[in-house]
């Protein structure tokens, strides 16, 4: 048998920790102002929900379900999800998963919006960013994880620099995808009516393309959810930890209980986020018309 | 173009420089990796076919020139891929021109910053497209005042502004509306509804009614005409429907292969086309709607002035041995029509006007001809031609209507004329 010869080698490695370790030294402080930053979006969310009543929650939960599927059982269903978490013994830990999730969707969205319009309207940064979201979706998590806690230290902090990097390529994408789909006939017209590219943006392509874009916001916020378990190894509290604890202890009850009180938090946000870009779908339908 | 108002009496040909509304000078458009390139060697003169071979780019616009006045309406014609449109868009720098200048108000607009680019496109032009362009997430109205919005007029002022144009448009009460819920023909409506309501100088039709069904275009047609006539705004028109062409333009330029082949009014293409494609193109076209009074209307035979007397008429008439007469007054106003025979019947009169036959049916030089035939069936004598004041200016014979709805080669013309 032929062997690989030893002396192609590529010490990819090396550079990488070279790299980590001029980063380290050279941007701590960039990378503390960081931290603090999403430190405190995400502080600020946990400390709302956790301040919010339970059955505030649970109504406001009823209540989006209700307003979203256009069903009221639809919403009481909702509802009762939340409850039977809560029944768990799980309420303030789902509560900072919770927001976890929504400090990570915030923060892809308000990166990943302004990049997906930006790939849109420059074929360059298009070219650029492509690749990079791809890799940024195949790349096993626990590869960037490591860094991460190089970064930021363990906690909260890190949990949710990972979880945007594995959440935000969807609504980049879609944001792309969105606006390129709108009708060049329909943009020629607002230029011909004298609108420069800023309304054009807001009059006509982010309006069209909104329907792409609350798919991009769904996927983006099932992603999130997806990757609470990861997170917790690095020290997030949350429903993640849960199943991480009862998994080290082999105590299958409680792995249980956890890990349905993460499908049913995931059922509830998928249901009404999903249903919000069907609403939008139908809306932008019924003015196109048949 | 020499002797344009004359044919026409409309004044196309002559053009004052402050008439002058948009004038395109020597307009090139390449598509393409390298258009300067092409530009600058020896073979932008040859085809678009040649182009293509040898440097890979398409030759979109060559060399194109031409002026606009004030309330024409100037059409653009040609096949598809002929041009046309991108010919339109290069007006508004929709799409940039490679070479050449476009005067709007004698300003180079391709000189323009983006400022003043969007400010001539919210201010002074207005455009209608083939396929709507409407916005699909806009009711009606707010599509109505898109143009109004982006000058910044509020809410209130512009809705009320487009409410009056809308209703203008005949679309009262779909306001609220979606575009999608609307037929093609009234979604075209609104697209020139939106067009008309910030009362723009000059308004730019591409196909404006290509994709609509032949019933609702002519009605349309017909709309446009009106509105025309109301604001008497510059109008340039692209189409590839000749009636359509026909009817609206006040001048015609007939493109092929990115070139401008011809420019002239309706009745020019027809009766002095340049070369056989114009030729062929205008076959379909009708004459009779097309031809005018003008191009077929000859001197009258004996001209009599209200005074003269029944025997002085009578040797005038035996000395050009003819059967009639036209009579005008000091003026030269027309007034009747004087029958030889009537005459010698009546010869005892203190003037011709005893005799004379009152006619009321004259025609205007700008007469269609298809309206001459009625006047020419209901009469065995010529048909006076009079200007707006009433006054006298040529006859049309039976013979001329009829011999001008032959359609001749080259060859039988030379023959007719010789």
């Amino acid at each position: 048998m032929l062997e690989f010869p030893s002396f192609i080698n590529i010490p990819l490695a090396e550079w990488v920790d070279a790299g980590m370790r001029w980063l380290l030294t050279n941007f701590s402080a960039f990378f503390d102002t960081v931290g603090e930053g999403i430190l405190g979006v995400l502080l600020n969310i946990e400390n709302f929900l956790l301040w919010l009543p339970w059955p505030a929650v649970l109504l406001i939960i009823g209540l989006l379900g209700w307003w979203t599927m256009r069903r009221w059982w639809a919403g009481l269903l909702m509802a009762g999800m939340m409850l039977i978490i809560g029944s768990f013994g799980y309420w303030d830990l789902s509560m900072m998963t919770l927001a976890i999730i929504i400090a990570s969707v915030i923060l892809s969205l308000v990166l990943g919006i302004p990049l997906g319009i930006a790939m849109a309207q420059n074929k360059f940064i298009e070219s650029v960013i492509r690749p990079v979201l791809d890799a940024m979706q195949t790349m096993p998590s626990f590869v960037y994880l490591i860094p991460a806690l190089m970064f930021f230290g363990l906690g909260k902090v890190p949990a949710v620099f990972a979880t945007i990097i594995y959440a935000m390529p969807p609504v980049i994408r879609l944001t792309n995808v969105g606006i390129r789909q709108v009708p060049e006939s329909v943009i020629e017209a607002a230029k011909a009516f004298g609108a420069n590219s800023r309304r054009i943006l807001f009059d006509v392509q982010l309006p069209l393309s909104m329907p792409s874009i609350m798919v991009g916001i769904n996927q983006t916020t099932m992603m999130a959810l997806a990757m609470v378990v990861i997170a917790s190894m690095i020290g997030a509290k949350g429903l993640g930890l849960e199943v991480l604890l009862a998994i080290n202890r082999i105590e299958v009850g409680r792995g249980f209980e956890a890990g349905l009180s993460i499908v049913l938090m995931a059922i509830i946000i998928d249901r009404i986020t999903s249903s919000m870009a069907a609403q939008q779908q139908n809306k932008l339908k019924s003015m196109v018309g048949s | 173009m020499s002797g344009n108002d004359s044919i026409n009496g409309n004044k196309v040909g002559q053009m004052r420089p402050e008439d002058i509304v948009v004038e395109v000078n020597n307009v090139w458009k390449i598509f393409g990796k390298d258009p300067q390139q092409v530009l600058n060697s020896d073979i932008k003169s040859s085809s678009k076919e040649e182009i293509l071979e040898k440097t890979g780019c398409v030759l979109a616009m060559k060399d194109i020139s031409f002026k606009v006045n004030r309330g024409e309406v100037f059409v653009i014609m040609g096949l598809s891929g002929s041009g046309k449109s991108t010919l339109i868009r290069c007006i508004l720098r929709l799409i940039e021109p490679t070479t050449g200048s476009i005067l709007i108000h004698g300003k180079d607009i391709c000189q323009f910053k983006r400022r003043q680019l969007d400010y001539l496109r919210t201010h002074t032009t207005a455009m209608v497209f083939q396929h709507f362009g409407l916005f699909p997430h806009r009711t009606v109205i707010d599509n109505v005042a898109y143009g109004l919005q982006i000058r910044g007029m509020s809410r209130k002022k512009r809705h009320a502004r487009a409410e009056e144009v809308i209703k203008k448009v005949g679309l009262k009460g779909w306001e609220k509306y979606y575009p999608g819920s609307l037929s093609g023909g009234m979604q075209q409506r609104v697209g020139i509804a939106r067009a008309l309501a910030t009362d723009p100088e000059i308004l730019l039709l591409d196909e404006p009614f290509g994709g609509l069904d032949p019933l609702i275009r002519r009605q349309m047609q017909d709309e446009l005409f009106d509105i025309q006539a109301e604001f008497k705004k510059t109008i340039l028109f692209v189409t590839h429907d000749l009636h359509g062409a026909t009817r609206l333009g006040n001048r015609i330029a007939l493109m092929r292969n990115g070139e401008i082949i011809q420019i002239g009014t309706p009745q020019e293409l027809i009766t002095e086309p340049k070369d056989e494609y114009v030729r062929r193109f205008v076959q379909d076209a009708i004459l009779a709607k097309v031809l005018t009074a003008s191009s077929i209307m000859s001197q009258p035979g004996v001209t009599l002035y209200e005074w003269h007397k029944p025997d002085q008429a009578l040797q005038m008439l035996a000395a050009k041995e003819a059967d009639h007469a036209f009579v005008v007054d000091r003026s030269g106003k027309f007034l009747g029509l004087l029958n030889a025979q009537n005459l010698s019947e009546q010869r005892r009169g203190q003037s011709v006007i005893g005799a004379m036959e009152k006619i009321t049916n004259t025609c205007t030089p700008e007469s269609s001809v298809e309206s001459l035939f009625p006047l020419a069936a209901a009469s065995k004598h010529p048909i006076p031609v009079v200007d707006e004041d009433g006054k006298l200016l040529e006859q049309v014979e039976t013979s001329a209507i009829f011999n001008s709805m032959i359609r001749r080669t080259e060859e039988e013309k030379g023959a007719g004329v010789s």
